[in-house]
């Protein structure tokens, strides 16, 4: 695996116990983006889901022990960066995302130039497989972030995110460990980076059950609010300091 | 407030000797144990120094010894809390980070081989 050309891109698959849907994922990718590399970062799973990413072709980052979402998803960032990748797309290895959104993605991150492209599942209305409770949570956050980013955005925790080198270049120093999608956007936001949404289709999980659970849905919540004010605050302070353009660890 | 005292004072003989015996065992770094042998000594002192307990009592304005000594015990341990937070913190950090540099040198070995082989 190595990044070739101006546009080269990776698309990184975190995975924990998903034996039974990461086949299936990048069977997927590598069948709409034909000689694109697949990373499936394995977080440690106790299933067969390294034995399944292989032999749908993947290449595999595992993992000396579990580090969580965040933590596995910058293992990939950073060797994204450092094998030279130009733009990077994350997706769920829970079958979730559809592969065929990919290009739509890709496309965006190169004709506009901005840093992160967000596949959304509310550009083109409501999403049936949102619970009750996690769609609250999104209202919520979009309210509280309106304000911090300057500009609607219409899902904030979504999976499905691409970025440019410049932002795999400060994620590969600094990223959110638990809960990383709506920290990472104000993380980019403090640092003047754009972000687009372009609509894009979810299915249902193809196995396995979401971690987060209702009573996790309030832990997460709270949170990610306490993440988001820091990251303000911590950003604010330094702009106020003269030193907006320093990077700091996660 | 004479039974309070001794059993504060049982408690910090009794947290002095598990730390020592914990540092000797090695069960817990010398660095970490300073914390613990501290407080098991500054409770040691207010149980067995009546005027150091009193003079605590005014600084604070309470009306009794026994809640002084309640309130110096809490905030030495919820400061040794924050501390051990702190420290957890950074470890975390310096866990992730590691692990992915080991996760990432492991790749680029693979790589490396396959390409010999």
């Amino acid at each position: 695996m190595h990044a070739s050309g101006p546009d080269s891109l990776l698309i990184i698959v975190p995975a924990f116990n998903e034996q039974g849907a990461v086949g299936t994922v990048v069977r997927s990718v590598r069948a709409c983006l034909p000689g694109i590399s697949v990373l499936v970062i394995d977080d440690c799973s106790g299933d067969n889901t390294i034995s399944a990413a292989r032999q749908a072709g993947a290449e595999i980052l595992p993992l000396p022990h579990h580090l969580g979402l965040g933590g596995c998803v910058q293992a990939g960032y950073k060797l994204a960066y450092e094998l030279g990748f130009e733009y990077v797309i994350r997706v769920d290895g829970d079958g979730q995302h559809d592969a065929r959104d990919i290009p739509r993605i890709f496309e965006t991150l190169r004709t506009t130039g901005c840093e992160m492209v967000i596949g959304s599942r509310y550009l083109n209305g409501k999403d049936q497989h949102t619970g009750f409770v996690r769609g609250l949570g999104i209202r919520f956050f979009r309210l509280v972030l309106r304000p911090i980013l300057g500009r609607p955005v219409h899902d904030p925790t979504s999976g499905f995110v691409g970025v440019n080198r410049r932002a795999l270049g400060v994620f590969s120093r600094s990223f959110p460990l638990e809960y990383p999608e709506i920290e990472a956007l104000v993380v980019l936001q403090r640092r003047r980076f754009r972000f687009e949404e372009v609509p894009c289709s979810v299915r249902a999980r193809l196995a396995g059950r979401s971690s987060i659970t209702a009573m996790k849905s309030l832990y997460y919540i709270f949170h990610v609010l306490l993440g988001v004010f820091v990251n303000v605050l911590k950003f604010d302070g330094r702009l106020h300091r003269g030193a907006g353009h320093s990077e700091t660890g996660g | 407030m004479d039974r309070l005292l001794n059993v504060t004072t049982a408690f910090s003989v009794l947290m002095l000797g598990i730390v020592l015996f914990s540092v000797r065992r090695a069960h817990i770094r010398v660095e970490y144990s300073a914390s613990w042998l501290g407080a098991a000594v500054a409770m040691l002192l207010l149980s067995r120094t009546p005027p150091l307990l009193d003079a605590l009592r005014n600084l604070l304005g309470l009306p009794d010894s026994p809640l002084a000594l309640f309130m110096a015990g809490s905030s030495v341990f919820l400061i040794m809390f924050f501390r051990f937070s702190v420290i957890i913190s950074h470890l975390r950090d310096d866990n992730v980070a590691l692990a992915q540099r080991v996760a990432l040198l492991e790749y680029h070995l693979r790589s490396l081989q396959d390409h010999e082989s």
